[in-house]
């Protein structure tokens, strides 16, 4: 009665080569997996990694933007900005609880990332100076996540999947206001106008690299892509974003920052496409190794919260504590 | 009734910058709280908070009838200008200051707004139909908040038992009457100070109780806001809140 491949109370799999068949069986009917189905130890791993540096990647992406609550030029900017920004906390905390489904804690995670050993966004490393840096994020890094989200929408794993159908309808939201913002900013004086492509042309190149390194270098994609984690290659997706993107920039008369960029006929099977320039990934890995300009800042703001919130958590549970202990006596 | 107009702009001013500033101040939690769910809390409060200061900015600018808007208002006045409460534009401090903070106004404001709720002004009874609902939450979180951190640690109820001496003298301007808010109360448009006191009090002395802390006697309460006279901390409250509509003047966003 004790199948193969069934998760034990330490949640270790025997992955025979018959149940690691029959998981791959499932996937290919498109079965969905969910938190008590056997499962690969390595399916397991490669989603806890996925869906924490996810909800890493929301809470920090909370500072750069959060930066500018206070500073908003008008009331109707500052209450989306807060709501965006609670936006993301939002997934954030829905993300962690979809990975406690695959049996690793919130504290845990946030251990992990405290201490700088978990991942998260690349992008949220970089400074927001202006308030166009507010309109860029919106359009190109929740446009670029959406990219990324949308195919996770058919994640073989249902708790990600589920959680990603919600999360997409607010990005594409906060995509669609980013780019309002940003057109009302080239629509403006000429000062902000300037600010909007100065803005541009700082997050172009990295909002590219938030897709991950080219398929040749990707370390994860081909198991991944196996187990319908996921559906489109890095390069696939970036082709995605660039070609929905460069006409949103065009439409409210902004460029992008690559001389090499030009339209190709033959690109896409014949429905053409967008070439453009060489990223430079060795500022990709630069960032990714933590020496971007806000790598430090992030960490050590999230750390100083966490630490100056410490009394905070302590009372809480000291006084839940009490009740407890009120109710046993009386 | 064009008298009670300039009189109820002067009056709703000052309660719409009540809105804004403490708005202001919880916002900067964000992203920076001692846990997740208050990173989402916060912000929800401030939204709130924001949301009823553009409500009253509006109504003010239309009984004012100088084409101002709610922005002008909000962003394009100076320090002396500004009527908060000295309250809402202390720092933050503490988490225990914050959510003391949080508690002392809106135990003001719900039965302001459940006042308001019933007068004969259909923008104004409209407008608290929809806070009422909003402060009684912020009430609740707040509170709740106050207890565990009142009866929690030894070293949260000394931080609490901090937050309450620092912060209790500012409560009295809560109360404040001027001459225009006096002609509003008469005029049944705003509730009087034994509306909204015994209530507040009411609140107040149930969450102390809980939270184990005693109310202070106040000898010489910190007042000021109201007439325009400011902490030194709100210049650079303003400087920020400000920033963008003073460096690109007249630029729409
Ligand atoms: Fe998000
Ligand atoms: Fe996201
Ligand atoms: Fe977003």
């Amino acid at each position: 009665m004790y199948s193969q491949g069934l998760i034990g109370a330490n949640t270790e799999t025997q992955e025979t080569p018959e149940f690691l068949a029959a998981f791959q069986a499932r996937i290919d009917a498109e079965e969905k997996i969910e938190p008590n189905d056997p499962m690969p130890a390595a399916y397991r791993k490669t989603l806890i990694r996925m869906i924490s540096q996810h909800a890493h990647s929301e809470i920090v992406g909370m500072l750069p933007e959060g930066n500018w609550i206070t500073r908003a030029p008008t009331l109707r900017r500052k209450v989306a900005l807060l709501a965006k920004v609670q936006d993301e906390g939002g997934h954030g905390l829905y993300l962690y609880s979809a990975a406690e489904t695959l049996g690793v804690s919130r504290e845990q995670l946030t251990q992990e990332l405290l201490t700088g050993k978990a991942k998260y966004s690349s992008i949220f490393n970089y400074p927001t100076p202006t308030w166009a840096d507010i309109g860029a994020i919106g359009w190109l890094v929740d446009g670029a996540a959406i990219m990324n989200q949308v195919p996770l929408c058919r994640c073989s794993y249902g708790p990600y999947a589920r959680a990603m159908i919600r999360v997409c309808k607010e990005e594409s939201f906060h995509q669609r206001q980013g780019y309002e913002l940003m057109t009302s900013l080239a629509e403006g004086t000429e000062e902000q106008k300037a600010m909007a492509q100065d803005a541009l042309n700082r997050w172009w190149w990295p909002s590219l690299m938030m897709f991950g390194p080219s398929d040749s270098d990707s370390q994860h994609s081909d198991q991944s892509m196996a187990w319908k984690i996921k559906r489109f290659t890095n390069d696939e997706l970036r082709q995605k974003f660039v070609d929905a993107t460069v006409p949103q920039a065009e439409l409210i008369g902004l460029s992008m920052p690559d001389e090499k960029l030009t339209w190709n006929e033959s690109k896409n099977n014949g429905q053409g496409g967008y070439d453009f320039g060489e990223i430079d990934w060795d500022e990709f890995w630069q960032v990714v190794k933590g020496h971007g300009m806000m790598n430090k800042d992030r960490i050590n703001a999230k750390r100083k919260a966490w630490d100056d919130g410490a009394w905070v958590r302590q009372a809480a549970l000291a006084h839940a504590e009490k009740q407890n202990q009120r109710k046993a006596a009386a | 009734m064009t008298e009670h107009k300039d009189h109820l702009k002067v009056a709703l001013l000052q309660v719409a910058d009540d809105h804004l500033i403490l708005g202001h101040r919880l916002s900067e939690w964000c992203g920076h709280a001692p846990m997740l769910e208050e990173d989402l809390s916060m912000p929800n409060m401030a939204l709130d908070l924001i949301g009823q200061a553009r409500h009253l900015y509006t109504y003010a600018a239309e009984l004012e009838g100088l084409q101002r808007s709610e922005d002008d208002l909000a962003y394009l006045r100076t320090d002396r200008e500004y009527t908060n409460c000295l309250l809402v534009e202390r720092g933050n401090i503490d988490f225990a200051h914050t959510m003391l903070k949080q508690l002392y106004f809106a135990a003001y404001m719900k039965p302001f707004w459940q006042f308001v709720e019933g007068c004969s002004d259909n923008t104004l009874s409209a407008i608290a139909g929809k806070a009422v609902k909003e402060i009684s939450y912020h009430i609740r979180h707040a509170g709740e908040w106050v207890i565990r951190l009142g009866d929690g640690t030894d070293e949260s109820a000394e931080r609490m038992h901090l937050a309450v001496e620092t912060l209790h003298p500012y409560t009295e301007e809560l109360f404040w009457i001027d001459e225009h808010r006096k002609i509003c109360i008469d005029a049944g448009l705003l509730p009087a100070a034994d509306v909204v006191r015994p209530q507040w009090d009411a609140t107040i002395s149930a969450v102390f109780e809980q939270a184990k802390l005693a109310i202070p006697e106040v000898t010489y309460p910190l007042l000021g806001g109201r007439e325009g006279k400011h902490t030194e901390a709100f210049g650079y409250l303003l400087a920020e809140l400000q920033y963008m509509q003073r460096a690109y003047p007249g630029a729409q966003w």
